[in-house]
């Protein structure tokens, strides 16, 4: 048996709002750096964390311009763990539901992330070894 | 592959989103041929309650035609043949009455959810 794994996670967090999606997001560099394949199925809020749009901005409380800064956006991450899958020789499939999507004018994603619906859940689901729900709370 | 759906949050958007958008997805994944079950626990139990009325809300001159009904969301469920079990103590502790509630919810201790999770391939928990 192999021992490299399908993940499949579920996030429904809006980007900027929880520590969740950092941590699920930790966990799938995990799973890519080990060379595990990872599905992702985002929903409700979490269709706006690889929203292409999203900008840096300077902090004059840190007195940081922009570059000093570093701000962090979600989609970049996105976008590195994308690349990280296809230098580790295996994927990361993030689906966004696309009614989430309409509702939220977030229609513009990183590359790579694709549009899908709750059946592309069930679809990667049961292809896979496991799922993680990290569901808004 | 055989799935139970722990719903433990509630009322999640559900006003924006005219459900609750986890009972939504999971008409569609039944639709779409998933073999599935749910457990309300915590707040989400008041979703049992038919005597819910979530009609109203207006701003300015926009009012709401279409409220939110859990309740009827998961008589939907049931009559498809979805197992929708409420833990007895979160039901009790929020004074909610068998008589204003949909039939069809089966009702379980807390001491035997887990038994609960044995029946199942894998346990998603919203």
């Amino acid at each position: 048996m192999s021992d490299r794994k399908v993940l499949t996670f579920v996030l429904m967090d809006a980007p900027f709002e929880s520590a969740r999606t950092s941590t699920a997001l930790r966990l799938i560099q995990t799973a890519l750096d080990r060379g595990h394949a990872v599905n992702v199925f985002a929903y409700e809020g979490a269709v706006a964390l690889a929203f292409a749009q999203q900008k840096a901005h300077a902090n004059a409380v840190h007195g940081c311009n922009a570059q000093e800064e570093n701000h962090p956006l979600p989609s970049t991450w996105i976008a590195e763990l994308i690349a990280t899958a296809a230098a580790a020789g295996t994927r990361l499939d993030w689906v966004n539901c696309g009614l989430c999507v309409d509702e939220r004018g977030v229609n513009e994603a990183v590359a790579g992330v694709r549009r899908g619906s709750p059946v592309d859940l069930w679809t990667m689901a049961q292809a896979s070894d496991n799922v993680l729900v990290i569901a808004t709370r | 592959m055989k799935v139970l759906h722990v719903v433990e949050t509630a009322y999640r958007a559900t006003l924006e989103e005219q459900d609750d958008t986890v009972l939504w997805l999971l008409q569609v994944l039944r639709v779409a041929g998933a073999e599935l079950a749910v457990l309300l626990q915590g707040s989400a139990v008041s979703y049992i309650l038919r005597t819910q009325d979530a009609s109203g809300l207006a701003f300015g001159g926009w009012h709401q035609t279409r409220p939110p009904n859990m309740a009827t969301q998961l008589a939907a469920l049931i009559h498809d043949g979805v197992p929708v079990y409420a833990v007895e103590e979160d039901i009790t502790d929020r004074g909610i009455r068998e008589s204003r509630c949909i039939g069809g919810i089966r009702p379980l201790t807390r001491a035997r959810v887990v038994e609960l999770f044995d029946g199942f391939d894998q346990v998603w928990q919203w």
